[in-house]
């Protein structure tokens, strides 16, 4: 039997608020984390993914104590991101009631870090974060993906989307498989923010690549870019901000239509 | 007055088990990394962080102690990991499991399925008068997160089983020792009732 496929509302959190807007960009306040995560967990939600967009030294002890007062509310995994550098900022999170780290930056700079988290707290806590944007400068070191007009490759991004590596997607979630990454969070640059549904081809690509768990995300905007993003490729899960903030759709919602569609889903 | 051991491996993350534990209607609940004093308490879960050898290790200075909390009838709850190390060996690791419970742990079929088995999957209640499993429908989803399974030698004390790759046994109960592949302090509402139920047994036997 198929697991069931997760839907996971992320949220962007700053200063200890979850906020919303292009990622990474313009931001307004969308509430408070603790309770959008106890509404979101009862609503079904199958995972939660916070993400400290700002992560200052001054946020990261906001953080820590917002795991905390989340991890007593919720009783469902939540994963914890933004600006873990090291080995003891991952403990910090990991023991503070996270079930599960995601890292991107630091990834690439330092891909032991990977395997160092996984020695410790198994696999299944490692998340590997990678932004991804087309990139027209191919050369031969990287897999050639054709377009309607050029030919690119996908270009893993640092720096929450805003610097280029030159590091090739595929061979990077390779990689990290190897090191020993549990999931691969995979967000399109391209996609995010459009509202014009998950980056497709780049999610097949992915997912054809690796033996571990895909989370798809960037560009959604509806429950059909849902249906669609687990109908074309072979995605474990999905992750959307903005469509559930503000009560727009809710989680059971959502799923109910999934599940009409098809989508095998918690109910 | 219901009051829980956890032991502490030393890999972290019990908040979320002790924060569930109380939700659900223990009164006390301490985390531990000496199995000493278990006579204080109504009941011992093992936790499902960390990996084999090095949980193995922590627990093993304390092992007379766990036999004698087992044979005392003390109802033990072992998650995940803390299921595994119950039994003979893991092929995780290469040191002696607690032999508890006679059988192995092997990988998950790698060619076969995703591992690790990461999210939600339903329960095969295979039998009914499982006191852990009580008020728990048919078909629930729990939440997973493994890439090592339990192979038991004695079929009988397997409560249900879930569909990945092949049949794998999730729930056992022996008498005192209750186990569970998945993480029932993960798993939504239904994680809830198999918690409120492990306190449950617990309070009887106080």
């Amino acid at each position: 039997m198929p697991l069931s496929k997760r839907i996971i509302p992320c949220l962007d959190v700053d200063n200890g608020r979850v906020v919303k807007g292009i990622k990474f960009r313009g931001v307004k306040d969308a509430g408070d984390p603790v309770e959008l995560a106890k509404k979101y967990s009862d609503q079904g939600a199958d995972e939660l993914v916070f993400l400290d967009i700002t992560a200052s030294k001054q946020d990261r002890e906001i953080m820590k104590s917002m795991v905390r007062k989340v991890a007593s509310v919720i009783d469902i995994p939540f994963t914890v991101g933004g600006g873990i550098k090291t080995l003891s900022d991952a403990r910090e999170i990991l023991l503070n009631g996270a079930d599960k780290v995601s890292i991107n930056t630091a990834t690439v700079k330092n891909p032991e870090l990977v395997t160092d988290l996984m020695k410790i707290f198994g696999r299944q806590c490692v998340v590997v974060a990678i932004d991804v944007k087309r990139n027209y400068d191919v050369d031969e070191k990287h897999t050639v993906m054709h377009g309607p007009d050029k030919d690119f490759y996908f270009e893993v991004m640092i720096y929450g989307g805003s610097k280029g590596t030159g590091i090739d997607a595929i061979q990077w979630a390779k990689r990290v498989e190897e090191l020993g990454a549990g999931e691969i969070l995979l967000t399109s640059i391209d996609a995010d923010g459009t509202k014009n549904g998950y980056d497709i081809e780049l999610t097949n690509t992915i997912c054809s690549n690796v033996r571990i768990p895909v989370i798809a995300s960037g560009g959604c905007g509806s429950s059909d870019h849902m249906v669609e993003a687990f109908k074309k490729t072979d995605v474990d899960a999905v992750l959307a901000a903005s469509i559930f903030h503000y009560d727009k759709l809710t989680l059971d919602k959502v799923k109910r239509y999934l599940a009409d569609k098809g989508i095998k889903t918690r109910l | 007055m219901t009051k829980i051991a956890i032991f502490d491996f030393g890999a972290g993350n019990l908040f979320n088990l002790h924060q569930s534990l109380l939700r659900n209607g223990a009164h006390t609940v301490d985390i531990v990394r000496t199995l000493n004093e278990l006579e204080n308490y109504d009941g011992l879960v093992l936790p499902g962080v960390g990996n084999f050898d090095s949980a193995i290790s922590s627990i093993q200075k304390d092992s007379i102690s766990l036999n004698a909390a087992v044979d005392s009838g003390m109802p033990i709850l072992g998650i995940c990991l803390g299921l595994e190390m119950l039994f003979n060996k893991s092929e995780e690791g290469i040191l002696d499991g607690l032999k508890v419970l006679d059988g192995d742990v092997l990988m998950l079929p790698k060619t076969k399925v995703k591992v690790p088995h990461i999210g939600w999957n339903n329960l095969r209640i295979v039998k009914t008068e499982c006191n852990l499993l009580k008020g728990i429908p048919q078909d629930s989803w729990v939440y997973f997160v493994h890439s090592y399974h339990i192979e038991p030698q004695d079929e009988n004390l397997i409560a249900a089983i879930t569909d990945y790759g092949s049949t794998l046994p999730v729930v056992i109960e022996r008498s005192n020792l209750l186990g569970t592949q998945f993480h029932p302090e993960k798993s939504g509402k239904i994680g809830a009732q198999i918690m409120k139920n492990f306190v449950n047994i617990c309070e009887k036997n106080e």
